[in-house]
């Protein structure tokens, strides 16, 4: 029976159209609709799922960020996670925080909370790092397992099969372990308005980055945030010598 | 000069009680007219059919939900809309005329069917508001099923949870909450529709007075075919307790399908709402416990139009939802669609229809939203605003969806589109839960009674003049201002600066609206029960005064919280308000215009001659004369 600790990250809804912000050093997140990241809904539905088998014990759902992220601890928390951790990061901070902070916060509650497994999703889809449960592992000095697609329990540990280029992986690996939960491996359920209830009264601690030794002072600093080139406009030629010709005149043959 | 209707109030009042059996009286109305002074009544559309003022109910615009509530409202949305997007599927739904076992679990399983039960009984325990926020959704993605959840908590149990006893709410409430047990409502019986007081359906009281025995039948149930439980209606004989008196009298009772003795018919064929079961329900030989009485013996017609007074309002929001949606297809188009090399967004024969569009849906909203925080900030005094919000709704909602139809041309007749099914749907909002006609009746009818008792009142004063010299004196005053036209109605301390000429015109709808009122009692007396085509004018004519102040209202609100779309809602307000005033002043004037009596006498000959021959009565142009 293993503790499971999932991370969850509050980011902008994917279904938001992102507008950079007129100062253009960061992007606009007042009055826009945010939600739980896509990733770490697999991965408390994987956390869940073990804990509906058995397999586990107990799920600890963590989200580092300002007093907003509170939102998609308790939407873990209804989806089935037993309690939640929030590690306050405010405002101008936050912006700058960066996979290695929250590697370190997340492997000093992992270590806390004593969890056998820890399981991210392998990326957020605000800044698509792709790094937290990567360093987590190294920070903790256990193994990983990324890009999980399956996730099956041995004796000796877990088989997980992993998405990687042109195919799947299957590896083995002892726990604890770090897991980071890719699109596939399982269709994430939505909380249900009496789970939703409950959760109000499930337990959620709060705690800061200090209080747990790691140092979130900014490493980076922003320079500048741009939108994407905006696409050039086409022309229509009248047949294909026209457009063999446009195209040597680009240069493109 | 201080002008008077001797109005028969006692027999206005049961005459209009008789005519609006589906819709019903307010009992509190009747005790102060036979009692003395009227109570201060909180609607504001009721005061205004005495030409007064009181506000609190629309400004400033309400807004009743703690921070707390409007937090878990929203982590509701989300889960409530995946439901439909990753669950449910309407168009399967319709096609198949079910829902079927799993995406009906799947809506326990979400909460959907005990959306306001409180949570000791295994509900959410939401209040009005916030259940008014999840119809929307339900409104947007899918109407059939609405029924189904709707015809379940919204009138199907609400019984219980209004006038049961603690006993019933202990016994019934968690079944029906979360314990996949469905409810229902039975009322209409194949010769009793709208005129709900005419029902047949009797209960007989046992000789030891410990049970009743229920026969009859009722007709377009919802849920009739699967309800375990259903808030049925009977005639039973009361006494008296005066006169000793024996007199049949409607009391409503809580039946179980485990009593024996009740059965449904098969799931009936229909134009719309396919998703839902609709069936008739037979009642034959049903012993039903004494204490399954709901609310007093007797007192059933009450308790019947007290569930359909309540459950309105949710109306206006699911529809407000399904025009949001309208509009999201039609925009769609509207933006990709190229014709005569132009998107067809660029034209302004659609830029009008996607305007007009939107003006409906946020007044449609608007009301909604008024009317739920209304009542959940306990006002008692909703029932003439949620008789309007019903008819605004399901009418707007019908000319949305149509309008979208007719943006997307030949892909909107398409069933792919998913519109037709829509259309359907929407057809059934105009009829049920009080059909729209005998609302319009009942919004004028129990304005005029209001207005009327008032009016007594005046009278009562004026048989003492001296001692009630200053009430004499403001009526007089206010009378005299309407009359000359100063026009005593003045709505500027209520809204932004912007919207101040605005507030002017829909203050001279009610100022006219008032002296309207006024007129028709002086002219008709008691016989204005029977004047149809002018009351219905006038019931249109508060519809649109309504919806000017719930949009003047929430705009103002949006401008000043400085919202991102406060100039879009200022938009919308004003094109509302330029429309609705014009429309308003016109049904008003034509209320009392000679020229109107004529059409109407025309009207009426002609509808009884066509009913005399059964159909068109005219003879043929081409046919051997």
């Amino acid at each position: 029976m293993a503790r499971v600790l999932v991370g969850v990250k509050r980011v902008i809804d994917y279904a938001v159209k992102v507008r950079v912000k007129p100062d253009k050093k960061g992007v606009v997140t007042q009055g826009v609709k945010h939600s739980m990241n896509p990733f770490d809904e697999i991965a408390v539905e994987e956390a869940v799922k073990l804990k509906e088998k058995k397999l586990a014990s107990e799920i600890i759902a963590v989200s580092v960020g300002p007093a907003q992220s509170q939102e998609v601890i308790r939407t873990a928390l209804a989806m089935g996670a037993d309690r939640g951790v929030h590690v306050e990061v405010s405002g101008d901070e936050y912006e700058l925080l960066q996979p290695v902070h929250v590697s370190k916060i997340l492997a000093k509650l992992a270590l806390d909370e004593k969890a056998d497994l820890v399981i991210l999703g392998k990326q957020a889809i605000d800044d698509d790092a792709n790094q937290t449960a990567q360093m987590t592992a190294a920070v903790l000095d256990w193994p990983q397992g990324t890009f999980c697609n399956k996730v099956e329990k041995t004796d000796a540990g877990l088989t997980i099969s992993r998405e990687i280029d042109g195919g799947l992986e299957t590896i083995k690996t002892k726990i604890p372990a770090v897991l980071s939960a890719d699109l596939r491996l399982n269709t994430p359920r939505y909380a249900t308005l009496p789970n939703i209830m409950k959760a109000k009264k499930k337990p959620l601690k709060k705690v800061t980055a200090k209080d747990l030794g790691v140092d979130t002072t900014p490493r980076i600093e922003i320079i500048s945030v741009e939108d994407p080139p905006v696409r050039q406009a086409g022309a229509l030629v009248a047949d294909v010598d026209a457009l063999v010709a446009k195209l040597k005149e680009g240069g493109h043959i | 000069m201080l002008r008077l209707a001797r109005v028969n109030i006692q027999k206005l009042d049961a005459l209009h009680s008789r005519c609006f059996a589906a819709v019903a009286s307010k009992k509190a109305h009747e005790k102060d007219i036979a009692q003395g002074p009227a109570r201060q009544n909180e609607s504001f559309m009721a005061n205004i059919f005495r030409g007064s003022l009181v506000p609190t109910q629309v400004f400033p615009y309400p807004d009743v939900l703690t921070s707390e509530q409007k937090e878990l409202t929203a982590s509701l949305i989300d889960p409530f809309e995946r439901f439909f997007a990753e669950v449910n599927n309407a168009a399967r739904n319709d096609e198949n005329s079910k829902i079927d076992d799993n995406t009906l679990t799947a809506l326990w399983e979400l909460g959907a069917f005990g959306i306001q039960v409180p949570s000791d009984f295994g509900g959410l325990g939401l209040n009005n508001t916030q259940y008014g926020r999840l119809c929307e959704i339900v409104g947007a993605n899918d109407l059939g099923l609405g029924i189904t959840i709707g015809a379940h908590q919204s009138i199907g149990f609400k019984g219980i949870l209004l006038f049961g006893t603690p006993e019933q709410k202990e016994k019934y409430l968690p079944k029906v909450a979360s314990e996949k047990v469905y409810a229902a409502f039975a009322l209409t019986e194949p010769s009793s529709g709208s005129d709900a007081a005419s029902i047949k359906c009797r209960a007989v009281k046992s000789a030891d007075g410990k049970h009743y025995v229920l026969n009859g039948s009722k007709i377009w149930i919802s849920n009739g075919g699967m309800a375990e439980i259903m808030t049925v209606f009977a005639q039973t004989e009361q006494t008296d307790k005066k006169t000793g008196e024996k007199k049949d009298k409607v009391t409503a009772f809580i039946v179980e399908r485990s009593f024996g003795g009740v059965t449904s018919g098969p799931p009936e064929k229909k134009m719309g709402i396919k998703a839902s079961n609709t069936a008739e329900v037979y009642f034959e030989d049903v012993k039903i416990p004494i204490e399954n009485i709901l609310g007093e013996e007797g007192e059933g017609f009450k308790v019947a139009m007290n569930i359909l007074n309540n459950g309105r309002f949710g109306m206006g929001a699911t529809l407000a939802g399904t025009m949001k949606e309208c509009i999201k297809k039609a925009t769609e188009h509207a933006n990709n669609r190229v014709q005569f090399g132009q998107k067809i967004k660029n034209y302004g024969a659609i830029q009008e229809k996607l305007a007009q569009m939107n003006i409906l849906q946020y007044a449609t909203e608007s009301m909604a939203f008024a009317i739920s925080q209304n009542m959940d900030s306990g006002s008692q005094d909703y029932h003439l605003e949620a008789a309007i919000s019903k008819v605004y709704a399901s009418e707007c909602a019908w000319y949305v969806c149509d309008e979208a139809i007719q943006i997307l041309g030949g892909m909107g007749f398409m069933k792919e589109t998913g519109l037709e099914r829509v259309l359907r749907d929407l057809r059934i909002f105009r009829i049920f839960e009080g059909t729209n006609d005998i609302l319009r009746l009942f919004v004028a009818l129990t304005g005029i009674q209001y207005a009327g008792s008032h009016l007594k009142e005046v009278q009562r004063a004026l048989k003492k003049p001296t001692a009630n010299l200053g009430f004499i004196f403001k009526e007089a005053s206010k009378r005299a201002a309407s009359t000359v036209g100063l026009g005593g109605t003045d709505l500027s301390p209520y809204v932004i600066d912007e919207l101040q000429p605005y507030a002017k015109k829909t203050a001279a709808c009610i100022d006219l609206f008032g002296q309207t009122v006024e007129e028709l009692l002086l002219k008709y007396n008691k016989n204005i029960v029977h004047q149809q085509f002018t009351l219905s004018k006038l019931a249109n004519a508060a519809i649109d005064i309504y919806a000017m102040i719930v949009t003047q209202s929430r705009a103002s609100r949006a401008t000043r919280l400085n919202l991102p779309t406060a100039n879009h809602e200022l938009s919308l307000t004003k094109a509302l308000t330029l429309q609705a005033s014009d429309r308003a002043l016109m049904n008003l004037r034509n209320a009392t215009s000679s020229y109107h009596q004529e059409l109407n006498k025309e009207m009426s000959l002609i509808a009884q001659s066509v009913c005399e021959n059964s159909g068109v009565h005219t003879s043929g142009v081409i046919d051997l004369n």
